[in-house]
């Protein structure tokens, strides 16, 4: 089986600054990896780097077997990846529906005016499939609260990714009962196929949801570990370099 | 009844007091001048009539507001278009002034958005200084001298003239306010401008080129100012630098009464034409009622910052 997006090699500096070097991943549809390390490990650059945002300084990626480069966030969205950012993006003013078609309206014939009624029902159909539980779909974003806002974000990231989301913090902002119905949304894009790429500071919810974990210190790749074959301890001593066993 | 009543509580206020504002008024006036002939038909066409240029105008800024800019400079622009219009039309054709007129406004419009858009200049500032400079601009263009418009298909397509009984100044407002409501509404390009003054970083991390949408909503109110100064020069037969002067707070005021937030992201064109003809028969009461000009400005001052209050209330909520 090809792997959905496979990371060669990477390099980045800024400058003289290296923020990432030599990594190199294999995800794989429906698997879910998460992507550990302290603050400035290089977690997000990564995401930056696997999103369009910024251009490896050298290295591979390609997407299902074929190499890629991407131009921009536009490009890498067109080849079907979708970030869901830790700020979530969202238009707090809009309704539910214009947000998940945001920059990507559909319109209808012959006077090419928005078709709310489809982007209305489609993303009704999308929430009521992805259990998020909201008034409707033309609710506004600023009267749901955090969990449902998070929940509207990785839908719309469900909606339009054929092979890979990455999540930013999926949970950070987010009380318990939250956390738990985000976790299982997560879970559940497993099903369909997408590879997903998790960054996350709470071990727990990592334990709870990847299947790989790999480990990031100040640009360096530590390891990958699948989740089953390793514990908390391992996973904080490649974190943090201090071995103490 | 418990959920109808959290709906009515939950209703957008701001949306709202806008119809029970204009309702408000024409009822006080209808009442208190009924003698003095507000009712009448030719005292209600004709604030429709007075307030067309700055129903435009306000068309304009509501996509201006809602992408999160602002134009100061439309009143300027009204009268560099005026004048352009009726300088090319001394010696030049009825389609020479409409073109030099509109010509005027866009390429005002456009100079302020590159400056908005590329060069990271707040509006606020951007517009602030072109109104002087384009105010200036009026002022020298004819040495002050007002320019007589004597083109008659002009003055009646852009003045007098009626279409199978209804004054074009009407039409104009009509076909104005519907195109401005589906571009608003039921466009992806409305969709962007509400998405960038909503929140500028989603749009960008969605795609949308919010240079671009900054750029085309200023040129789009230098567009309206524009037409807006063929209006007043139609409906004049004349031309002058001090065309426009007194819009900018009629306008702003129209608008924001209107229930365009201040800040972006929220907007409505049919609330922006209830605000100006809600301005309009203001001033047709006021005057009606004997007030002077010092007078229906200390009005009209209070009613904008009345407005101003529930518009921010609404924000903080």
């Amino acid at each position: 089986m090809n792997p959905t997006l496979s990371l060669k090699d990477i390099q980045k500096s800024f400058g003289g600054v290296t923020a990432i070097q030599n990594f190199s991943l294999d995800l794989f549809p429906g698997e879910i990896v998460a992507l550990v390390g302290d603050n400035g490990a290089g977690k997000s650059t990564l995401i930056k780097i696997v999103s369009g945002v910024h251009r490896p300084t050298s290295g591979d990626i390609a997407l299902d077997g074929a190499s890629v480069s991407f131009s921009d966030a536009s490009a890498a969205r067109s080849h079907g990846i979708e970030v869901v950012y830790q700020d979530l993006a969202l238009a707090d003013e809009q309704p539910v529906y214009m947000n998940m078609f945001l920059g990507r309206e559909l319109t209808r014939k012959p006077f090419g005016l928005l078709d709310k009624t489809r982007m209305r029902s489609e993303t009704q159909s999308l929430v009521d499939q992805l259990d998020v539980r909201i008034p409707s779909a033309s609710s506004t974003i600023r009267d749901l609260s955090g969990g449902q806002r998070q929940g509207i974000a990785i839908a719309r990231a469900t909606h339009w990714a054929s092979k890979l989301i990455l999540l930013d913090e999926p949970t950070a902002a987010l009380g318990v009962a939250e956390t738990a119905k985000v976790e299982e949304l997560v879970a559940s894009l497993k099903e369909r196929n997408l590879a997903i790429l998790i960054i996350s500071h709470s071990l727990d919810q990592v334990f709870r949801l990847s299947d790989r974990i790999c480990v990031l210190r100040r640009g360096e790749q530590i390891g990958v570990r699948k989740t089953a074959e390793t514990d908390k301890n391992e996973i904080i001593a490649m974190i943090t370099g201090v071995h103490n066993q | 009844m418990e959920q109808a009543l959290t709906k009515l509580r939950n209703m957008d206020l701001q949306r709202s007091v806008i119809y029970f504002g204009f309702l408000a008024i024409f009822l006080f006036f209808a009442f208190t001048l009924h003698d003095d002939g507000f009712l009448t038909s030719r005292n209600l066409t004709n604030i429709v009539l007075q307030t067309a240029p700055a129903t435009i105008m306000a068309i304009g800024l509501v996509f201006a507001l809602s992408a999160g800019e602002i134009d100061l400079s439309f009143g300027s622009i009204v009268a560099v278009s005026a004048l352009s219009a009726a300088v090319a039309m001394q010696s030049g054709p009825m389609i020479l002034g409409v073109a030099a007129g509109l010509g005027a406004g866009i390429l005002i419009g456009a100079f302020n958005g590159l400056l908005v858009a590329y060069l990271r200049l707040p509006s606020f500032l951007v517009t602030l200084a072109t109104m002087g400079l384009f105010a200036g601009i009026a002022r020298s263009m004819t040495d002050l001298r007002s320019i007589p418009v004597i083109n008659e298909t002009f003055t009646g397509i852009f003045g007098s003239g009626r279409l199978f009984g209804v004054p074009s100044l009407v039409i104009w407002t009509i076909v104005a306010v519907i195109v401005g409501h589906i571009i608003y509404r039921n466009t992806r390009f409305g969709a962007h401008v509400l998405a960038v003054g909503d929140s500028a970083r989603a749009a960008q991390v969605s795609g949308i080129k919010v240079p671009r949408v900054r750029l085309m909503v200023l040129t789009l109110c230098g567009a309206t100012a524009g037409l807006a100064g063929l209006l007043y020069a139609g409906r004049i037969q004349a031309a002058k630098y001090t065309m426009g002067e007194s819009d900018l707070m009629t306008v702003i005021a129209a608008v924001i009464v209107g229930g365009t937030a201040l800040n972006g992201g929220k907007g409505s064109i049919i609330g922006a034409l209830l605000g100006s003809l809600m301005m309009g028969m203001l001033n047709n009461g006021l005057i009606l009622m004997g007030l002077q000009v010092s007078d229906q400005m200390i009005v009209r001052g209070l009613i904008i910052l009345l407005a101003v209050a529930i518009s921010l209330r609404e924000i903080r909520r």
